[in-house]
This record gives structure tokens, sequence and C-alpha cells, in this order.
């Protein structure tokens, strides 16, 4: 029984007790090696979703727009004021795609979870596994849009590098909260709702113009949204007007990521634990 | 004597007001093979469960190699192979990569996983299913990968939950046979069925459970003996002409069993009790003497069939 003592011993050992093995690792490389039948055309298209908006809009619709205000008060042209919100759309529909849809799947019919659970891992390393897989998938989409917008001179300045780091952020914000989310879901029409609202924060979150145009209401309003947060911290690296009040943004974001890996990780334990 | 591998004392499992698993106890002793027998609902999924460290207990105690599930799920589960009741096998990866992915759920090193899922494969006779699609496996071919991949952290006690259920007879020979192996190697072997045959020819012991409690615990020849004669007499009459001449033939052999379609008639003498029913006048349409299984043991203990 020595190998018993042994191990009652290494649990004392775990910081977070039955609920993390320390093998996320392993749930992402699962991933990896499934997305070898995953449909490509599906994700090669949502690389291509924020391109063709901003062809439209931002070089198209531009053209009788001209310039509009940038963060820091500097003109700017419409172009380069709608690219890193849609920057920030990118990194957040790569995260969404597969911490939605994807888990729902996973969760309610192919009994993956189940599968894993069996095993010696924890519901936080099936979190963070797939957290961190649907966020690399926004990081995907937002630096092959980057490098677009750098083909196009849109990145005004040299703060524009850290805006790498910051749609990771807010791939990993989306992943961690969307994946919450989903996990209290038990129906396709449920499912359907996060689409629904989706849509509307991406349309009004200060994308497309400037958040001075609503009243008072609907500003604080939409300040409280997450997609507010992640296109005010893109817009001023781009346009490299940085002050410390974008930490405020970082701040969000890492409450946003800490909150949903919380209650994925409960909710998890509770459907396949119980 | 070494220690048990599973200690179950007064376990308890309900849902809201009720009690999927009430009150059972057993030990499953390091290389027994040991069942669960009971029809459907009778609580012997949540019984697997509360064993395999995913399902906490209501009340009682419960040791899994030497380790209680509800504190240590991770340790336990390190060093188990479970075979759920329905299959979850990855249907997006290929049937090799499976086993590899789920290894590496153990922590166990990528060449070592790789090795064991070659020999794992050998084992399932599915070297020729390497790259398959799950998918496009049969039933018995998708069964056989879950008991490899269960096996691919060379597990100390496994979990078989009706491991032949909805396969076909040959599906279900080749399975038996290749458990037969894992019990010869001296793998603790922890199974639920709701068929006696497969009881009778995989346990060393069981329990019969029903409605989440143990009805009677033994080897499956102790039980016949206990609970049945040695043979049985089954006959047909017509199903509106059962009943009646069930009547008629109290006093022959130990026990009468009316079902819808036959009777059963408990005897250590089938033949000789055939004889006296002729003798009675009585004229079945068809008759067949057989050995007393432990459907006989069940249709005993709970008034019953097993499967319905
Ligand atoms: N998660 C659950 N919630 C509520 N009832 C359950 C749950 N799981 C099982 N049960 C009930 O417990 C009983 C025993 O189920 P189960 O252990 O699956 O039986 P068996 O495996 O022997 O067919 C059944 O009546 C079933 O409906
Ligand atoms: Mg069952």
């Amino acid at each position: 029984m020595t190998g018993t003592l042994v191990e009652a011993s290494a649990r004392r050992d775990r910081p977070l007790g039955s609920l993390y093995a320390g093998n996320a690792r392993s749930v992402m490389s699962r991933g990896w090696r499934a997305t070898r039948s995953t449909n490509w055309l599906v994700v090669v298209s949502g690389l291509f979703e924020p391109v063709f908006y901003l062809l439209s809009m931002g070089l198209g619709l531009g053209a009788l727009v001209g310039t509009v205000d940038g963060p820091g008060g500097t003109e700017i042209s419409y172009a380069a004021f709608i690219a890193p919100a849609l920057l920030a759309v990118a990194a957040m529909n790569g995260a969404i795609y597969d911490s939605t849809w994807n888990v729902f799947f996973k969760m309610r019919f192919s009994k993956l979870y189940d599968g894993m659970l069996a095993t010696s891992l924890g519901p936080l390393d099936v979190a963070l596994g797939e957290i961190s897989l649907a966020l690399l998938r926004g990081a995907l989409y937002a630096t092959g849009f980057m490098l677009v917008m750098q083909v196009l001179g849109l990145n005004l300045s040299w703060w524009a590098l850290l805006a790498f780091p910051a749609v990771v952020l807010i791939a990993f914000g989306f992943a961690s909260f969307g994946m919450a989310v989903t996990s209290y879901m038990k129906t396709f029409q449920q499912m359907d709702w996060i689409n629904f609202l989706l849509l509307p924060m991406f349309l009004f979150s200060a994308t497309f113009y400037p958040l001075s145009v609503y009243p008072p209401v609907i500003q604080t309003l939409i300040q409280c949204l997450p997609l507010w947060h992640g296109v005010e911290l893109v817009r001023s690296l781009t346009t490299g007007a940085v002050d410390v009040g974008l930490l405020w943004h970082v701040l969000y974001y890492l409450v946003m990521i800490a909150v949903g890996l919380v209650f994925t990780t409960r909710r998890l334990r509770a459907l396949f634990l119980d | 004597m070494p220690a048990a591998v599973i200690t179950a004392e007064n376990l308890v499992k309900k849902y809201q007001d009720f009690a999927a698993v009430d009150d059972i106890s057993f030990e499953v002793q390091p290389g027994e093979a040991f069942g669960l027998l009971g029809p459907n609902g009778a609580g012997k999924s949540t019984t697997m469960r509360m064993v395999g460290a995913v399902s906490t207990r209501t009340s009682g105690a419960l040791n899994v190699l030497g380790l209680d599930p509800d504190r240590y799920g991770p340790e336990i589960r390190a060093q188990l192979g479970v075979v759920p009741q329905s299959d979850n096998l990855d249907m997006e990866l290929r049937a090799r990569e499976n086993l590899i992915v789920y290894g590496r759920y153990f922590g166990l090193p990528s060449r070592q996983v790789a090795a064991r899922a070659d020999e794992l494969m050998a084992f399932a006779q599915l070297e020729d299913k390497v790259k398959a699609k799950v998918d496009d496996l049969s039933g018995g071919m998708k069964r056989r990968l879950t008991i490899a991949r269960a096996l691919i952290n060379d597990p100390r006690l496994l979990l078989l939950d009706e491991p032949t259920t909805g396969l076909d007879p040959q599906a279900r020979h080749i399975l038996w046979d290749r458990l037969f192996r894992l019990k010869e190697q001296g793998t603790t072997l922890l199974l639920t069925t709701h068929y006696m045959d497969e009881a009778e020819q995989l346990c060393d012991r069981l329990v019969v459970i029903d409605k989440g409690a143990i009805m009677a615990e033994g080897s499956p020849a102790s039980l016949i003996r206990r609970y049945s004669s040695r043979e049985v007499l089954e006959v047909r009459f017509g199903s509106d002409r059962n009943a009646a001449a069930s009547a008629r033939l109290e006093g022959i052999g130990d026990r009468v069993e009316v079902l819808p379609d036959r009777i059963l008639l408990y005897s250590d003498n089938g033949e000789a009790a055939l004889v006296r029913i002729t003798e009675l006048g009585l004229r079945p349409i068809t008759s067949l003497v057989r050995r007393s299984s432990l459907e006989d043991v069940f249709l005993r203990l709970t008034g019953r069939s097993l499967i319905e």
C-alpha cells in the first residue's frame, strides 16, 4: 500500500485538489489532431470575413466619409478608424466559434468530456485546454488581419506591436466567457441567443463610428460590454494614442477570463463529476 | 490475504428523493472478475460511476484501490480502465489516435503510449483498422477499441458497463474471448450485465441487484444451487391454456413458475417431471429440459425476468 500513501501525499501537494492535474496540454493536443477532420473552408472563411468588412466599409464607405477623429483627437482615415475595431472583432469571432458551438456539440452530443473526465484529468484541465484552443483560433484570425492592416498602411504607430498581445487577451476573454455561458446551455434555441446578442454588440460597440454619437445613457451601457473595451484598447494601440487608462481595459479582460474559468470548471464538475 | 480492490459498505446514491443505489455492500478481491447482474434501471451504472470516481455517493463507505473516490478522484482514475455503457470514442480522431490521445490524458509519455497503442490494437484484433475513422467501425469493433483504450494506462482495475449489450452473437463471442484473456492475465474486472450467459461465463462471483438493492451474492454455480433446482422443464400449452394447466402441475418438481408464454417446472430430474405430466393426461405443445441458469435465480428472487 506504499503506492497509495505516496499518491495521497501527492494530492496534498496539488493546490487545486481534484480540479487540476496540470495536463491541459493533452486536451490542446487532442484539439490539434481533431482539426485535421474539421472543415477548413469554415475556418478560412472566418479569416476573410473582417477583411471583406474592411475593404467594403473602410475603403468604399471611407471614400465618402473622409477622415474622422481618432482616439487622441488627431484626424485619421476612416479605414484606420475601423480597422482596429475589426481586429478586435476578428479575435472575438475566432474565439467564439470554438468556445460556443464546438463546445456545445462536444458537451451534449459527442460525450467527449465524459471520456476525458474518466481519466486523471480534472475539469480545470479540460476548461483550460479547450479555452486555449479557442483562443488560438482567435489569435490566428487576428494575426492574419494585422498583416492585412500592415500592408494597407493602417497600423499608424509602433505601439501597434502591442496590439498582438492585446488581441490574445481579447480572444482569451471571449473564449473563457463563451465556454462558461455555453456550458449552461441546454438547447439549440438557447445557443441561437448567443449569436443574436453578438450581432448588435458587433455593430454598436464603437466599431464603425465613435461612441460620442450616442446619448450618455447608451454610452454607459455600451461601455459595460466586453467588445467596446477590446475595440478601445486595440484602437489606442494601432493609432498610438496610448495612456495608463488602457489598463482598465486590460483589467476588464482579466476579470472576464477569471470568471469564465471559474464558472466553466464548476459547471464541468457539476455535469460530469456529479 | 491481500487488501480488497473495492470495498463498498452500505453504499447509497440518491437523485433527489429517489435512491438509484439503495444500501449495497460488496467486496472485490485482486484478480477477481466480479459482476453486477440486474435488469435495466437496477442501479448498475450508478454504482459503476461511483466506483469510477466520477460520481459522489450520498452515504455509506467506498474504498477503491485503497482510496476514497470522493477525495482522491484523480489518483483512482489514473489507475482505472473504464468502458462506459455507451461508447464515447472520439469521433474526430482515427482508431489508433483514440488510444494515443487517451493515454496522453493520463500524462503518460508519448513514446510509451505509442508502443502500448500498437500492442493494444493487436490485442483488440484491429491491426488493419489503425487509420480507420471511428464512424466506419462496426459496433463490435468500436467496443473492442473502447476496451483497448481503457487499457492504455495499464489499469489495476477494469470497469466494464454492459460490455456486449447491442452486439450480435458473433461479436459478443469475440469480445468474451478478449475479456477471458484479460482474466487469465490477472486483471481485476468489475462488470455489469443483464445477460445471464455473460455473467455465467465471465464472473467468478457476482451480486444480483434489483431496484438498487442486492438480492443475492455468490459464484454463478453456488447461486444456481442455492436458488434453483438442477434442471428446468419448460412446457408450452398455448398462451390461453398455460394458466389452467399450471394449476394441475402443483406438486410435480420443487416449484412452478408461470410466464406469459410458457411454464417453468423446477426439478432435479426434468425428464421424470415430463413423464409425470403426460401421465396426468396433459399434452404440452412443446417441451424442453435444460440446466438451471442465473435467469432462473433472478426469476426466483424477484418474480420477474431479467430482460423484459
Ligand atoms: N443523473 C440521474 N438523475 C436522476 N436519476 C437517475 C440518474 N442516473 C440514473 N438515474 C436513475 O437511477 C436508476 C438506476 O439507473 P442506472 O444506474 O443507470 O441503472 P442500470 O445501469 O442498472 O440500468 C434509474 O431509475 C435511472 O432512471
Ligand atoms: Mg446501465
